[in-house]
């Protein structure tokens, strides 16, 4: 590409008559504007770059400013999990569900128990149940949080990135409190969990819920009416509902489109069906109504925690079968046939029967499917991960075209990406 | 067994252990069958779940790709499944034209297992990259470290020439090669990286 030049006339023609530097346009110096041709420009945006929220390349061809097309270029962070998960007892990759959409483990973690647990036939304890709907809906405040930090950084706004993570880091506290990790939970256990709430956790939590919405309602007060803000979102990046349907699009991009489809409702799982809130669809499919979807989804969230702390049962965590759950550490050291199903279970792993499972659960980012085959060793035959974000992200080509450049950042913050998740 | 729907090229059914409904459908009738579940009033299962593909340790066993297929109007679900003997072509029809959202699930499947889908506007590689020469990571002959020895993988991404993917007719940035300096161009077009060039000798 030849490079080319253009002398601008900068000097200031002198002061006006209250004083004031004289303010003209800039002007070329001689000819005029010089003939840019019709030549399109292609520019690499990435892997390295902030606003692609993680190691995303795009090859983007330009006609001036605008985008004419858009190729995502992944793999970068491919870490072959689905393959290690071949070589793993089914516990065993309960930590690798952590890693990938990392924005929210726990929610992760509960996806794959409930396909293995689907594919064993085992029925989880109401307990254990109520504190995993807990756990779901925790990642998906997290989840949104970040991407509303993200976003509005990406737009422009400062602020509701220091709110948004103010509450994303209270949530944080309580899972490091529950795990002991902030980031790597590993939460859930084929048949349970790896530990009951401890103490004081619910009444932080229920203090929680009661400040959130507050935060939640600032948000929307520089946010939503906001003319910048909406003027870079409103009209940008739309999809009607048949065309995201046809992309197999899922969550809130789905349903910003104006698709009523939420797997909670559709396909409950952990007893959603009993727990009040709505289903929160959007119009125009746009990024703003995106955002709307989210940030309302938020205040869904709290809701449901809100409930599930209201009926939160007393009893065991744990299913009682000692062919999934590990004895205490106690009953190993004493009894002798729990110290054998103890050794059985660590050396050899929880076997599943022939046959094959899939589950899907409303994550924060959409429809995480869990798809895994056995053939009746302790070890998968095949673990699939239906990555909502990777599915999301192929329609960016078709929502970019036609945008300008700097709406390409908006549109792909739109989508809420996390790179562990489309690579895995 | 129960009987078999009125799918076109439905071989078998199989109730899997979720309790969703798996139909064995004949390769050569696999878009028929799609276009049909597609568009068939009372079917209408208008929304794809996932595309995926299933190789079992048994080597006896075919390669399976399974398709999971969604009506949203009527919340329900189906999995189609097509098997593939792993001893001849690997090819399916794709289903892009029917649903966009295969475009990057056939790319994966293509990319994990080596399985063609005939009729895709854009089959490359999608997760890793394009001149990849170790195979294809998710089949069960593919060693869990990789085909090649750790010395052969780091020579190879050593000597990796990152513009080499850059071609224009996957829209690439190659014309910047013309304001690189003209000594790295020419080692970038030898295929060398990681090589310190020698000093020039010392002249007496």
């Amino acid at each position: 590409m030849s490079k080319r030049t253009l002398e601008l006339e900068l000097a200031t023609p002198g002061v006006d008559a209250a004083g004031r530097p004289a303010r003209v346009p800039l002007t070329a110096a001689a000819g005029g504007e010089p003939d840019l041709g019709e030549e399109h420009m292609l520019v690499n945006m990435g892997p390295q770059h902030p606003a692609t929220h993680g190691v995303l390349r795009l090859v983007v061809e330009l006609d001036g400013e605008t985008v004419v097309r858009c190729i995502p270029h992944l793999g970068y962070l491919h870490s072959g999990f689905e393959k290690l998960g071949e070589y793993r007892h089914y516990n065993q990759i309960i930590p690798l569900t952590d890693r990938t959409d990392y924005l929210s483990p726990m929610a992760n973690n509960v996806g794959f128990a409930l396909a293995a647990e689907r594919l064993m036939g085992i029925e989880i304890t109401p307990r254990c149940q109520v504190l995993r709907v807990l756990a779901c809906e925790m990642s998906r405040i997290i989840s949104h949080m970040v991407w509303l930090g993200t976003t509005s950084i990406d737009l422009g706004a400062f602020t509701p990135f220091l709110w948004a993570f103010q509450q994303r880091e209270k949530i944080y506290d309580l899972q490091e409190m529950w795990t002991g990790a902030r980031l790597t939970t590993s939460l859930t256990r084929v048949g349970g969990l790896l530990a009951d709430i401890p103490d004081g956790f619910v009444d932080r939590l229920r203090d929680f819920t009661k400040t959130f919405p507050k935060t939640l309602s600032e948000i929307d007060r520089v946010l939503t009416r906001n003319a910048v803000w909406a003027g870079r979102t409103q009209g940008v990046g739309t999809l009607t509902a048949a065309e995201a349907i046809n992309q197999s699009l899922s969550g809130p991009m789905l349903r910003a489109s104006g698709v009523p489809y939420d797997l909670r409702k559709d396909k409950p799982y952990l007893g959603y069906e009993t727990y009040d809130f709505d289903v929160i669809v959007g119009e125009h499919g746009d990024v703003f109504d995106r955002y709307l979807v989210r940030l309302e989804e938020c205040h869904q969230s709290n809701r449901i925690l809100e409930q599930a702390l209201e009926r939160l049962p007393d009893g065991p965590i744990n299913v009682d079968d000692p062919r999934v759950i590990l004895p205490s550490k106690t009953r190993a050291m004493s009894d002798m046939e729990a110290m054998i199903f103890h050794f059985k279970q660590v050396m050899e792993g929880v076997r599943a029967p022939v046959g094959e499972a899939y589950v899907g659960i409303e994550n924060p980012k959409g429809e995480l499917g869990t798809y895994l085959v056995s053939d009746g060793t302790a070890k998968p035959v095949r673990w699939r991960i239906r990555p909502p974000s990777f599915i999301n992200l192929s329609a960016l080509p078709k929502m970019a075209e036609g945008h300008l450049l700097s709406d390409l950042i908006a549109i792909n913050a739109s989508v809420d990406i996390v790179m562990g998740e489309v690579d895995r | 067994m129960t009987s078999l729907p009125p799918i076109p090229g439905a071989l078998r059914t199989v109730v899997a252990r979720d309790g969703d409904t798996i139909v064995y459908v004949a390769r050569e009738h696999l878009l028929d069958a799609m276009t049909w579940l597609k568009t068939t009033p009372g079917q209408d299962f208008n929304y794809l779940v996932d595309v995926t593909a299933v190789e079992y340790r048994d080597r006896e066993r075919p390669l399976e790709v399974v398709y999971f297929l969604r009506s949203l109007e009527r919340r329900a679900d189906i999995r189609i499944k097509v098997e593939l003997n792993p001893a001849d072509e690997l090819v399916v029809d794709s289903v892009y034209h029917l649903w966009h959202g295969a475009d990057w699930l056939e790319r994966e499947v293509f990319d994990m297992f080596g399985i063609t889908f005939r009729g895709h506007p854009d089959l490359r590689r999608i997760l890793m990259w394009e001149t990849y020469a170790e195979g294809y990571p998710l089949r069960k002959s593919f060693p869990l470290r990789g085909r090649f020895s750790r010395a052969e993988q780091v020579r190879q991404a050593l000597n990796a020439n990152p513009e080499a993917h850059y071609s224009m007719e996957e829209l690439s940035i190659a014309e910047a090669g013309g304001d690189l300096p003209d000594d790295m161009r020419e080692r970038l077009r030898r295929g060398e990286r990681g090589v310190i060039p020698e000093p020039p000798a010392p002249t007496p």
